[in-house]
């Protein structure tokens, strides 16, 4: 079945998930690599004139040979080098990573590459694209062959908390069966939504943002109706703030406060 | 399950940032060792942080926390469980002459069976152009070799000028290249099932069976031998072995006879193939050069004894280094493999 992801389950119990490639994107990441290996050959064929001034047979020789192990040798020195990845691959934040998720070993490299004469075949890695389109784990041969995948790396940063305005007074807890009302009837998926439209808020255009957070807010309100005198003169990212808050933070203020600075 | 967010994250972050900043001292420097103390530590923090991710994934939100962990895990995850013996430095004097005749004694019966399917494509390629003639423009499909074997010879021989003066250097990497490609096509076919390994070899047969037919009934043994014999000894074997590798990763494909999962048999055979191909790639190496450099020269230049002397010695020498070489060695698994 194709998933998308790939699910790697340790002897310690603990499934995790990496997101696949997709083969639009490594043909895209690919297609920066051909740009890249044009470019190493420019510079070879500027070498070769010059050594052609010196000795014609050598300058030839030395753009037959560069073209033979520039393109062969690209995608093993890159993703040797760089673990799993080359230019294009960086680009497009993408890695080869073993299919069981051990260490990329030197010679799982140099076989996915030399493989990829045959991914190619007949032309635009027909054989490699049918192949990635039909294999659960988005693998062309070279990769089945190597028991790689490739994988798209996410942008992996430690969650930015301050947004959750942790400690501060909230108002909605005037109102502990409203509160108590509001979490029963929203769902995990909502409380999510929420939650990372105030974790993402600066990534939001302003007028995107005001818009969104409108949105929210209006849909929090038909939920569960607050007292006017609680809502009343509120802007909708703090009414936002505020249901997330009585969300996910279980404890009573005074316990907030206390903890509020580790934060 | 609703859960205190910022209190849990709070209390583990410092744990989870150590980890992080292992690993990338890890990865940025692969030889360096840590002690026995280091290790456990190691291992402490990666078993809190996979602990955490077994907490926040019953959590009803947090996808970047959980993201976040899940690539923590999946990097130390690598480093802990690998059993495959750590990559050490790489010997190259070591590699070529213990690990690749090893390499090649180990998987003997895969070359046979390479070279099984070569001379079954020779008698073929050979008996078709003795029955039948004219099929040698099918058979050989390259311009030089249409003409009559002995109308060649003369021409060869009565050379006046060197034809290839200037453009020798060139015209080596050119061979070099253009059956390196051939035997990483040979290799990489094997992922076909071993039919197109197979099917490139039995062709490459026919081509060396009829050219060396259509020599012989035209009376030119001498000059084929000549010829040949100063490259071919390195570069059909080369190409066999490459077939070799082809065909035992069409065998680790299909897994007739093993009880081995086949993402094992190909973890285990792919260090094998990759030994092999770059072996092949050092001896196609060899023989561009004599090929362009003495191949191509014939009598009066170079006496026929002498290319096919320097032939044969190739020969002995070859099957001595794949057949002995690196022999009183112990075979150690994983050792200085590429």
């Amino acid at each position: 079945m194709k998933t998308g992801s790939l699910f790697i389950r340790t002897p310690e119990g603990i499934v995790f998930s990496q997101t696949l490639a997709s083969p639009v994107l490594r043909f895209f990441a690919w297609f920066i690599d051909i740009a890249c290996i044009q470019v190493v050959m420019s510079v070879v064929g500027v070498l070769a004139i010059v050594m052609g001034a010196i000795s014609f047979q050598f300058a030839e020789a030395l753009y037959v040979l560069g073209w033979f192990v520039v393109g062969i040798g690209y995608g093993i020195f890159f993703e040797w080098g760089w673990r799993g990845q080359t230019i294009g691959k960086k680009l497009f934040r993408l890695r080869v990573v073993d299919v069981e998720g051990m260490k990329l070993q030197f010679s799982q490299i140099v076989m996915r590459n030399l493989l990829r004469c045959v991914d190619t075949l007949p032309v635009f890695y027909f054989v490699g694209g049918v192949t990635c389109c039909l294999n659960s784990k988005c693998q062309r041969l070279g990769d089945l062959a190597a028991n790689t995948v490739v994988i798209r790396l996410p942008r992996v940063t430690e969650p930015d908390l301050d947004q959750l305005l942790a400690g501060k007074f909230n108002s909605f807890r005037q109102s502990p069966h409203l509160v108590a009302r509001l979490r029963q009837s929203v769902s995990p998926l909502e409380a999510n939504v929420a939650l990372q439209a105030l974790l993402r808020r600066d990534e939001f255009e302003p007028v995107s943002r005001v818009e969104l957070f409108g949105e929210l807010a209006t849909h929090f309100r038909r939920v569960v109706e607050f007292p006017a005198d609680v809502t009343d003169g509120m802007a909708d990212e703090q009414y936002l703030r505020n249901v997330v808050d009585v969300l996910y933070r279980t404890r009573t203020d005074s316990t907030a406060k206390k903890l509020a600075p580790a934060v | 399950m609703i859960v205190d967010l910022p209190r849990f994250i709070a209390t583990e972050r410092p744990f989870w940032s150590e980890l992080e900043k292992r690993l990338d001292h890890l990865e940025a420097e692969p030889n360096a060792r840590m002690s026995l103390a280091q290790v456990q530590e190691f291992h402490q923090l990666y078993e809190r942080t996979a602990a955490d991710l077994a907490k926040i994934t019953t959590f009803s939100s947090e996808p970047e926390t959980r993201r976040y962990l899940e690539n923590l895990i999946g990097r130390a995850y690598g480093e802990i469980h690998e059993t495959r013996e750590k990559q050490r430095r790489f010997y190259p004097l070591q590699w070529f002459f213990q690990t690749l005749p090893q390499t090649f004694r180990q998987h003997v019966r895969a070359f046979y069976l390479s070279l099984a399917i070569t001379i079954a494509g020779c008698l073929f390629g050979g008996a078709a152009i003795a029955f039948d003639p004219p099929s040698k423009a099918v058979l050989m499909p390259f311009p030089n070799l249409q003409q009559d074997p002995a109308q060649r010879v003369a021409e060869e021989e009565s050379a006046t000028h060197d034809r290839l003066e200037g453009v020798k250097v060139a015209f080596s990497a050119e061979l070099m290249t253009h059956n390196t490609k051939v035997a990483i096509f040979t290799l990489a076919l094997g992922v076909t099932w071993g039919c197109g390994t197979i099917i490139m070899l039995f062709y490459n047969g026919v081509m060396l069976g009829a050219i060396a037919v259509d020599y012989i009934r035209a009376g030119q043994t001498k000059f084929l031998l000549g010829w040949l014999m100063p490259h071919g000894v390195i570069e059909i074997p080369a190409i066999l072995i490459a077939g070799q590798a082809g065909l035992m990763l069409a065998l680790a494909i299909i897994g007739r006879g093993s009880r081995l999962s086949l993402r094992k048999r190909l973890r285990d055979v792919s260090p094998d193939l990759v030994t092999l191909i770059f072996g092949t790639g050092l001896l196609l190496i060899w023989a561009g050069f004599i090929e362009s450099f003495l191949s191509q020269y014939h009598e009066p230049i170079i006496p026929y004894e002498v290319k096919i002397a320097f032939g044969s010695v190739q020969l002995v020498l070859l099957y001595l280094f794949l057949s002995r070489s690196g022999r009183s060695k112990p075979v150690k698994p994983g050792g200085n493999k590429l």
